[in-house]
C-alpha cells in the first residue's frame, strides 16, 4: 500500500492511494500562490498599474504543479473532500488522459463549480493582447526579479481552464451522499463522512474487509452552519491521513469575527467603507450571519452590504437549498418553513444586495459608506483590484482579510504605498492542534499519516511545542513528490466459498476448538471477488469422445495426497520397527528430534518436528515399508 | 410565655403529634426550636414543661416513632435536647423515662426512622444541647450514646457525619471540665472515663490504615483545637502529636487537607504557642513532605500566623514561590546548568529550596543565620537548582494540575501582598527573594517582599498564556503548550499582576507589565473575562504609577501607554461581545475619573473616536452597556470632553443635548440600570454643578423629580431623593447632623430667609416627591424621604417656632391628602404648596415614629410567636382565615 504525494501545501491536498489493486486520487487542490507573482488584472485600464516600473503586464495566470511521480491516467477513482481541494480538477481531468470517475457530494460539486465559474469569469473578462512564456526559461529567468526568480518549477504553472474544460470536468463526477457505501471493482469500498467544514464537504473511508484507511481532510469541530463532523465512523482505522488542519492555528475564529465586526463598524462609523476580498461561498455565509445579529446593535442598519461575485446570486441561493447537509439548527428551520441563513431576510430588506459584477445595475445602486464582500482574496483578478484602486489611497476605508489562504502583504505588495487601513482577521474554522489530540485519541488510529510540516512547530514560533500533532506512535510525515510505504502489510483476503462446497467439506478436530478440513475447490477470482467452487469432476474414462476443448478448461486434478498431522513418538516408534523384524536400532537425540539408525540395512531415518526423512541406499522397497511404519503414528485427512 | 401563646399551644401540640396532619415546613419547625430556646434560655425549662403539660404529652408518642415523619421526630428530638439543657429539667425528664427512650437503644436509633438522615441530625442535635451538665455525661456513658456517635462519624450524610465530630469535641470538652479544679493531668490516663474514650477512639483512627478514619479524627482534632483553648489541650496534642507526625511518615500522606487544618488550628491556638511541643519542626517536616498543591495552604497559613521561626517562614514562603520559580527558570537563560554550581548558585538554592530551610529549621532549632539567605537572586541568573526538576515534576505531569497548581500559588500570594509589609520595603529592585524578617506580633508578608521576581514571574505566566513567550528549557516549552490560551491562568495572573501595582521597582519591568497589558487588551484572542481583568489591572497600575515631581501631568511613561490603549479602547467599544462593550466603558469612566483634567490625556482622548462612540453606545441594544455609557458620558461631560458631533449622517438634525438624551433615557429605558445610572449621574452633576444644570437648577431639579417620581424601580426614585437632598443641601447648607457632638447649637435661620428658602423647593414639588416617597411601598425609599424630611424640619424649626402651629385651610388639606396617600390612594397630586403649610405638615407628622417602624425588619409584625403558632395552625386548618399569611 503506496502513498504519492503530489502537493506540498498541506490544505490543498493532492495525494495517490494505490491500494489492493485501485488507484485512488485523494483531492487535487490548486495552489494559486503563485498568482502573487503576477501583477493584478485590472477591469478598468489602470495607468497606475500600468506605469509601474521595469515590468508591464504578463500574461495570465498559472498555477498547478504536479509532477511526473505518477501516472494520472492510470487513477481509477478521485475522492474529493470539498469545494476547494476539486479547483485543479479540469487539468487532471482533461489533459492527463484521465478516464476515471470523480465522487462528490452534490453541494462540493455545485459550489465547486461556483468558484470556478468564478475564477474563469475573473480571468476571461480581461482577454491579454499578448502572452508571453519565453520567461520562463531558466536562464531568463534567473535574471528577473526576487521573488520571481526564485519561484520554483515555474514550468509547471499552467494556464488558467476554460469554461469548456470545467463543464467536461464536472461531468465525470458522480454525486454520493454521506455514509453512502460505493464498491470500487469488488475491492474496496468507499464512503464519505460529514466533515464539518463546509457545505457537502467530507472526510472519507477507504476500506476492504480487512483494512481501513481514513482520509481526513479540512474538518471543523466548531458549530457553523455545516453538518457536524462524524468522528465516530473514524474509529479503528489502520492509517488515518491527516490534512487541512487549520492554517493559523493562534487564531481563535470566535476572537477574528469580533475583531471583524469592531474594524467594520469602527469603519463605516467614520465615514469610510469596508472592503472584504472573500471567496463567493464559505466563511461568507457565516460574516453574513454574524452581521446580521451586529448590525442592529452597532447602530448599522442603514450601511448597505455589497455582495459582487458572477455567482454571488446562485451562491445566496445555493446555501438555502442544501437543508440534509446543513447543521441540525439551520434544518430545523426548513420545516417552518424559513430560509436556514438569515441572509435571506438581510436581501429582503435591502441590506444586502449582490451583483454579478461591477458594470450595470451597481453602479447606479452604489452608495457610501459601504461594506463590498468580492473575490478574488488573492487581490489579483475580481472585482476587488477595481476597489482596491478605488479605495486605498483614502485612510478612512479599511480593507480586511478574512480568507487565510494568502499572505496579506504579499496580496498588497503591488497597491503600495497604500493610506488605506489594512487589518488581518483569518477566519479558518478547520481543526487546530488541540482539537487534533482530542480527535486522534477519540478514534485511535494505528498509524498517523500527515504533511510534514504538521509535525513540527511553525517555522516562526519553534518553541510553540503546542503546534504540532503529537501523537503514539509518532506521525508518519511527507513532503511534496514523496512516495510513501504506510507501514501495514496486507494480510488477509476473504473468500468466499460455495454452499454445495461447503457442505462437502468434514472438519477434524486438531486441537480444541481448532478444526480442519481439505478443500479441494477451483478458486475462481472476477471483479477482485474470490470464490472456492467445486471442482469440476473428474474427467470420464469415457471422455475420450467428448471434445478436447472441454477438458482444456478443467485443470488437471491429481490424485490427493493426504494431509498428515501428529508427532511420532520415539520409542513407541522404535517398538514397531523391532516388531516388523529390525534389529540392531540406535537412537540418538539431535538438536532438532531425533535420528534413528538401523545400521543392518545403512538405514536413516531423521525424526524432526515437522518433517520426516528416510534415507536409505536404492531400496525402494525398505523405503515404503518404513513409511507405512510411520504412516501409521500420524493422522491422516 | 404569652398567655396567648400558652393557648395555642396544646393544638399546635395535638397537630404536631397526630401523623394524619400535614406538617408545616422546615422553617417553621426551625422558627419554633428558636422561640423555645429563646424561652429556655430566659427561664426555666421545668416550670415551662409544668405549665404547658402539653409539651410533655407531646415527647411521649416519640415512643413510636413510626407513626411520625422524620422532620417532626428529629423536631422532637431537638425539642427534647434544649429542654433537658438545664439539670433539673433533665432530671424530671429522666423520671419519666423519657430521655432513654428518646436518645437510647428504645428510640428511634436503628428503627426505620433512623434512615432519614434528619432523625439523625435530630439525634446529634438534641445530645448536643443537652450535653450541658454531669449528669447528662452519665447518661451519656450510660446510654452507649458515645459509640453510636463515632459510627455515624462515618455517616453517607456530610452533615450529620461533620455534626457527630463537633459532637464528639463538645462531649470531650464537657468532660475535661467536670474535674476542673487544679491543672489537667498530664497522663491522659487520669482523665475521666468519658475523655479517654473518646481519645482512645482518636487514638485509634489515627493508626487506621483507612484514609476516611484517620480524615475523621483529624476533622475533630481541628474542630477541638480552633474552639477550646482550656490547658488541657495542649496536654493532648503532646500526647497525639507522635501519631499525628507518623502519618508523614507515610507516603503518599493520608488526608492531607485534613492534617494541614489541623497543623495549623494547633498553632493559632494560643494555649499551643510555646515551641515546646515541637510543632514547628512538624510543619517544616510536613511542609516539606506534601505536594505542591497541598502545601501550599499550609505555607499560606504558616506565613499568616502572628508568632513563627524566621526559618519556618522563609521555609514556608519557599514552598509558595517553588512554581514561580519554575516558571520563571523554564523562561530564562540560564548560565548555570545542572550540576555546574558555583556559590552564588548554591546561595540561591537555599533561597528557594525548602529541604536545605527545613534542615536548618529543624537542625537548628529555628534560628538559622541570615547569611544562608540569599541576599541577591537577579532574574536570569538562577539555573541549576537542585530543586527544579522537583517542582517541574509537580508542574508538568498534567495540563489539569499545571493549572491548578499555578492559579493557587497565583491567589495564595495575591492574599499575602495586601499583608502588612514587615519591613522598610526594599523595592525588590535587586530582584532578591525575602529574608524574613523577626516574628512580630502582626501578620505580616515576608519582607523583602520579593516584589520584581514575582512581577517578572506574572508577566512570563502571561507571556505563556499568550504564546509570546520563549521557553529555554523542555520545561518551558512543556509550560507553553499547557498554558497556551488558558483562560483560568490568564484570569489569576492579572488578578495578581494588578495586586502588585502597589509596589515600586525597576523601570524596566514596569514598561514589560504595560506591554503586556497592552498585548493582552489589543489581542482579539483575549476572551471577554481575561480583557475585563486586563482592565482593571491596567487601571490599577495606572493609578500606581509615580507622579512626576512637577505635579500636573501623568507620568509620562503611563502617558505613553494611555495614547497607544487609546487607539485599541474605540475596537473594543465596537465589540459583539457586550461584556467587552461594557468592561471598556467602566474602564473609560474611571480613567476620565482619574484623569480627566491631565492635559495629556484629554488631548489623546479628544483626538479619539472614543466619546463619540460612548455617545452611540447610549442606544446599545444591552441594558448593562447602555448603564455603563450613560456613567461615561456623565463622566467625560463633568469633564468637559463630550462635544456634540457634527452628525455626518445628518447634517440638518438637531442635536440634542446629552442632558436631553439622559431625560429621554430616564422617562423611556425599559430597564432599570440605565435609568439608575442616569440618576447618579445627574445627582453627581448637581454636585459638581456642572454647567447644563447650573444654568437652571430649579428647572432640572424639577423635571428630573418629576420622572423620577414615575420611576417604577425603587433604586430610581431612592436615588431621586438623594438628589433632592443634594439640592436642599446647597440651598439651606450641610444638615446639623453631620456634627452631632459640636457645642454650639446651630444658628437658627431668620424665618423670613426659611421661607424664603422653601419657595424653590415648592416650586420644584420637591415636597410633592418626597411625600409621596414616605408612604412608597418599599421601605429603602421611605426611609430616605424620612430622613429628608427629618433633615429639613431641623432646618425650619426656628420658622415654625416662630409661626406656632399652623391651622390654615391650606393645612387641612395637606394633611387629608396625605392621610389618602398613606392609605394607599396616590391618584391625587399635592397641587401647589406654600411653605408655612408644608412646615406645618412637617411638624405634625410623627417622622420619628415613622422612622422607627422603618427602620424594623418589614417583617416584625409576623415575626412574632404567636404569630408563628397562628400560622402553623393555620396550615394545618384548625384556625380558620390566616390573616398573618402575607408570603
Amino acid at each position: 500500500m503506496k502513498l504519492y504525494c503530489l502537493s506540498g501545501h498541506p490544505t490543498l491536498p493532492c495525494n495517490v492511494l494505490k491500494f489492493k489493486s485501485t488507484t485512488i486520487m485523494l483531492d487535487c487542490g490548486l495552489d494559486m500562490t503563485s498568482t502573487l507573482n503576477f501583477l493584478p488584472l485590472p477591469l478598468v485600464q489602470s495607468p497606475r498599474l500600468s506605469n509601474l516600473p521595469g515590468w508591464s503586464l504578463k500574461d495570465g495566470n498559472a498555477f498547478l504543479d504536479k509532477t511526473e511521480l505518477i501516472d494520472l491516467s492510470t487513477v481509477d477513482v478521485i475522492l474529493i473532500s470539498n469545494y476547494h481541494c476539486m479547483m485543479a480538477l479540469p487539468y487532471i481531468t482533461e489533459h492527463t488522459g484521465f478516464t476515471g470517475t470523480v465522487y462528490a457530494t452534490e453541494p462540493t460539486v455545485q459550489i465547486g463549480r461556483l468558484l470556478m465559474e468564478e475564477l474563469v469569469n475573473f480571468i476571461e473578462r480581461v482577454p491579454k493582447a499578448q502572452s508571453a512564456s519565453l520567461w520562463k526559461n531558466k536562464d531568463i529567468q534567473r535574471l528577473l526579479p526576487s521573488p520571481l526568480k526564485d519561484a520554483v518549477e515555474v514550468s509547471t504553472w499552467r494556464r488558467c481552464y476554460t469554461m469548456q474544460e470545467v463543464n467536461s470536468a464536472l461531468s465525470k463526477i458522480q454525486l454520493v451522499g454521506y455514509s453512502q457505501k460505493i464498491e470500487l471493482f469488488g475491492a474496496v469500498q468507499v464512503t464519505p463522512l460529514s466533515s464539518g467544514y463546509a457545505l457537502g464537504s467530507s472526510n472519507w473511508i477507504i476500506q476492504s474487509h480487512y483494512e481501513k484507511v481514513s482520509y481526513v481532510s479540512g474538518s471543523s469541530l466548531l458549530t457553523t452552519h455545516p453538518q457536524p463532523m462524524d468522528q465516530a465512523s473514524l474509529k479503528n482505522s489502520d492509517v488515518l491521513v491527516l490534512t487541512g488542519l487549520t492554517q493559523i492555528p493562534t487564531a481563535n475564529p470566535d476572537g477574528m469575527v469580533g475583531e471583524f465586526c469592531s474594524n467594520l463598524a469602527l469603519t463605516v462609523r467614520n465615514g469610510g467603507n469596508v472592503l472584504v476580498p472573500c471567496y463567493p461561498s464559505g466563511v461568507i455565509y457565516d460574516l453574513l450571519e454574524c452581521l446580521y445579529q451586529y448590525i442592529d446593535s452597532a447602530g448599522l442598519s442603514n450601511i448597505p452590504f455589497y455582495f459582487i461575485s458572477p455567482v454571488a446570486n446562485s451562491s445566496l441561493e445555493f446555501s438555502q437549498i442544501f437543508a440534509e447537509w446543513l447543521c441540525h439548527n439551520k434544518q430545523t428551520k426548513v420545516y417552518l418553513p424559513e430560509p436556514p441563513f438569515p441572509h435571506a431576510e438581510l436581501i429582503q430588506t435591502n441590506k444586502l444586495k449582490h451583483y454579478p459584477s461591477l458594470h450595470g445595475d451597481f453602479s447606479s445602486d452604489f452608495r457610501q459608506p459601504c461594506v463590498v464582500f468580492t473575490g478574488h482574496p488573492s487581490l489579483r483578478f475580481g472585482d476587488v483590484v477595481h476597489f482596491m484602486e478605488l479605495w486605498g489611497k483614502s485612510s478612512l476605508n479599511t480593507v480586511i482579510f478574512t480568507e487565510p489562504d494568502f499572505s496579506y502583504l504579499e496580496a498588497l505588495a503591488p497597491y503600495q504605498p497604500l493610506a488605506m487601513k489594512c487589518i488581518y482577521c483569518p477566519i479558518d474554522t478547520r481543526l487546530n492542534f488541540i482539537q487534533v489530540s482530542k480527535l486522534l485519541k477519540e478514534v485511535q488510529p494505528l498509524h498517523v499519516v500527515c504533511p510534514e510540516q504538521y509535525t513540527q512547530p511553525p517555522p516562526a514560533q519553534s518553541h510553540r511545542m503546542d503546534l504540532m500533532i503529537d501523537c503514539q506512535p509518532p506521525a508518519m510525515s511527507y513532503r511534496r513528490a514523496e512516495v510513501l510505504a504506510l507501514p501495514f502489510k496486507r494480510r488477509y483476503e476473504k473468500i468466499e466459498i460455495m454452499p454445495e462446497l461447503a457442505d462437502s467439506l468434514v472438519p477434524m478436530e486438531i486441537k480444541p476448538g481448532i478444526s480442519l478440513a481439505t478443500v479441494s475447490a477451483v478458486l475462481h477470482t472476477k471483479d477482485n471477488k474470490h470464490v472456492l467452487q467445486p471442482p469440476p469432476r473428474p474427467a470420464q474414462p469415457a471422455g475420450g469422445k467428448k471434445r478436447k476443448r472441454g477438458s482444456d478448461d478443467i485443470p488437471d486434478c491429481k490424485v490427493l495426497k493426504p494431509l498428515l498431522s501428529g508427532s511420532i513418538p520415539v520409542e513407541q516408534f522404535v517398538q514397531a520397527l523391532e516388531k516388523h523384524g529390525f534389529s540392531d536400532i540406535k537412537v540418538e537425540d539431535t538438536a532438532k528430534g531425533h535420528i534413528v539408525l538401523l545400521q543392518e540395512a545403512e538405514t536413516l531415518i531423521q525424526i524432526e518436528e515437522d518433517s520426516t526423512h528416510i534415507i536409505c541406499d536404492n531400496d525402494e522397497m525398505l523405503r515404503v515399508r518404513l513409511r507405512d511404519l510411520v504412516l501409521k503414528f500420524l493422522q491422516k485427512f | 410565655m404569652d398567655p396567648e401563646c400558652s393557648q395555642l399551644l396544646p393544638a399546635l401540640c395535638a397537630v404536631l403529634a397526630d401523623p394524619r396532619q400535614p406538617v408545616a415546613d422546615d422553617t417553621c419547625l426551625e422558627k419554633l426550636l428558636d422561640w423555645f430556646k429563646t424561652i429556655a434560655d430566659a427561664g426555666s425549662s421545668l416550670l415551662l414543661l409544668q405549665e404547658n403539660p402539653c409539651l410533655v404529652t407531646l415527647l411521649c408518642p416519640v415512643l413510636k416513632p413510626q407513626d411520625l415523619s422524620p422532620r417532626v421526630l428529629a423536631f422532637l428530638l431537638r425539642l427534647a435536647g434544649i429542654l433537658a439543657a438545664q439539670e433539673d429539667c433533665f432530671q424530671h425528664l429522666q423520671q419519666g423515662d423519657l430521655l432513654p427512650r428518646l436518645f437510647g437503644e428504645a428510640g428511634p436509633l436503628g428503627g426505620a426512622a433512623w434512615t432519614a438522615p434528619t432523625v439523625r441530625s435530630g439525634w446529634i442535635q438534641g445530645l448536643c444541647s443537652l450535653t450541658q451538665h454531669p449528669s447528662a455525661l452519665c447518661f451519656l456513658a450510660h446510654s452507649g450514646a458515645v459509640d453510636t456517635i463515632f459510627s455515624l462519624q462515618g455517616d453517607s450524610s456530610l452533615f450529620v457525619a461533620s455534626a457527630a465530630g463537633q459532637l464528639l469535641v463538645h462531649i470531650l470538652g464537657l468532660s475535661m471540665q467536670a474535674p476542673a479544679e487544679g491543672h489537667p493531668s498530664l497522663q491522659p490516663a487520669h482523665w475521666p472515663a468519658c475523655a479517654q474514650k473518646i481519645v482512645g477512639h482518636i487514638e485509634e483512627s489515627l493508626r487506621a490504615t483507612a484514609t476516611p478514619q484517620v480524615t475523621q479524627a483529624l476533622n475533630v482534632l481541628t474542630t477541638m483545637f480552633s474552639h477550646c483553648h482550656d490547658p488541657w489541650t495542649q496536654v493532648l496534642w503532646v500526647h497525639l502529636s507522635p501519631l499525628v507526625a507518623c502519618l508523614l511518615e507515610k507516603d503518599p500522606v493520608p488526608a492531607a487537607h485534613s492534617l494541614v487544618d489541623l497543623l495549623l488550628s494547633v498553632a493559632r491556638s494560643p494555649v499551643l504557642s510555646s515551641s515546646s511541643c515541637g510543632l514547628w519542626d512538624t510543619l517544616a517536616q510536613t511542609l516539606s513532605r506534601l505536594r505542591a498543591s497541598q502545601a501550599g495552604p499550609l505555607a499560606l497559613g504558616i506565613l499568616k500566623l502572628q508568632e513563627c521561626p524566621k526559618a519556618l517562614r522563609a521555609q514556608a514562603f519557599a514552598v509558595l514561590l517553588q512554581p514561580l520559580t519554575c516558571v520563571l527558570e523554564a523562561t530564562t537563560q540560564a548560565p548555570g546548568l545542572p550540576g555546574s554550581s558555583g556559590p552564588g548558585l548554591q546561595c540561591g538554592v537555599a533561597a528557594i529550596g525548602p529541604v536545605a530551610s527545613s534542615e536548618a529549621c529543624a537542625g537548628r532549632g529555628g534560628d538559622p543565620t541570615d547569611g544562608e539567605l540569599p541576599l541577591a537572586w537577579p532574574p536570569g541568573s538562577v539555573g541549576g537548582t537542585a530543586d527544579a526538576p522537583l517542582t517541574a515534576g509537580m508542574l508538568l505531569p498534567s495540563k489539569a494540575a499545571c493549572v491548578g497548581l499555578l492559579c493557587q500559588t497565583l491567589a495564595h500570594l495575591e492574599l499575602l501582598q495586601p499583608l502588612v509589609s514587615g519591613a522598610p520595603a526594599c523595592g525588590g529592585g535587586g530582584g532578591a527573594w525575602p529574608a524574613p524578617t523577626l516574628p512580630l506580633s502582626q501578620p505580616q508578608r515576608p519582607s523583602p517582599w520579593p516584589w520584581a521576581p514575582l512581577l517578572s514571574a506574572a508577566v512570563t505566566i502571561l507571556r505563556l498564556c499568550n504564546g509570546s513567550a520563549t521557553p529555554t528549557s523542555d520545561t518551558g516549552t512543556h509550560l507553553c503548550a499547557f498554558l497556551a490560551g488558558c483562560v483560568r491562568v490568564q484570569r489569576a495572573a492579572l488578578d495578581f499582576l494588578g495586586t502588585l501595582s502597589q509596589g515600586t521597582g525597576p523601570q524596566e519591568l514596569v514598561t514589560q507589565v504595560f506591554a503586556i497589558l497592552l498585548e493582552y487588551l489589543t489581542s482579539p484572542d483575549s476572551s471577554p473575562t481575561v480583557l475585563k481583568k486586563a482592565f482593571q489591572a491596567t487601571l490599577q497600575w495606572l493609578q500606581s504609577s509615580p507622579k512626576p515631581s512637577g505635579g500636573g501631568d501623568l507620568e509620562p511613561h503611563a502617558q505613553l501607554f494611555l495614547r497607544e490603549l487609546l487607539p485599541v479602547l474605540p475596537k473594543r467599544l465596537c465589540s459583539p461581545c457586550w461584556d467587552v462593550r461594557d468592561s471598556g466603558l467602566e474602564f473609560l469612566t474611571q480613567t476620565v475619573r482619574r484623569w480627566g483634567g491631565q492635559a495629556g490625556f484629554r488631548h489623546a482622548l479628544l483626538a479619539s473616536e472614543v466619546p463619540e462612540l460612548t455617545e452611540q453606545l447610549l442606544r446599545d441594544p444591552e441594558s448593562y452597556v447602555r448603564a455603563s455609557a450613560v456613567a461615561a458620558m456623565g463622566q467625560l461631560s463633568s469633564r468637559g470632553l463630550h462635544i456634540i458631533p457634527a452628525s455626518p449622517g445628518h447634517p440638518g438634525a438637531q442635536q440634542k443635548s446629552l442632558l436631553e438624551e439622559l431625560l429621554h433615557i430616564l422617562s423611556t429605558d425599559s430597564e432599570g440600570f440605565p435609568r439608575r445610572a442616569v440618576m447618579q449621574v445627574f445627582t453627581q452633576w448637581l454636585r459638581d454643578s456642572h454647567a447644563d444644570v447650573a444654568a437652571d437648577t430649579e428647572h432640572f431639579v424639577a423635571r428630573v423629580l418629576r420622572v423620577a417620581s414615575q420611576d417604577l424601580d425603587w433604586e430610581v426614585r431612592a436615588q431621586g431623593l438623594e438628589l433632592a437632598l443634594v439640592f436642599l443641601e446647597q440651598t439651606l447648607g450641610q444638615p446639623s447632623s453631620s456634627c452631632p457632638y459640636a457645642m454650639t447649637p446651630p444658628a437658627a435661620a431668620p424665618p423670613s430667609l426659611v421661607a424664603q428658602a422653601l419657595q424653590p423647593f415648592c416650586r420644584v414639588q420637591l415636597f410633592d416627591f418626597a411625600f409621596r416617597a414616605l408612604f412608597d411601598c418599599d421601605r429603602p425609599v421611605a426611609q430616605k424621604s424620612c430622613d429628608l424630611l427629618l433633615f429639613l424640619r431641623a432646618k425650619t424649626a426656628s420658622y415654625s417656632d416662630q409661626q406656632g402651629s399652623s391651622s390654615g385651610p391650606d393645612v387641612a388639606s395637606l394633611e387629608a391628602a396625605l392621610q389618602r396617600w398613606q392609605a394607599g390612594d396616590q391618584g391625587q397630586p399635592l397641587g401647589d404648596l406654600e411653605p408655612e403649610a408644608v412646615v406645618a405638615v412637617l411638624r405634625s407628622l410623627d417622622l420619628e415614629g415613622l422612622r422607627g417602624a422603618l427602620a424594623e425588619s418589614s417583617d416584625h409584625a409576623e415575626q412574632s410567636p404567636l404569630s408563628l403558632l397562628q400560622d402553623m395552625l393555620a396550615t394545618a386548618g384548625i384556625l380558620g382565615e390566616n390573616e398573618a399569611d402575607c408570603y
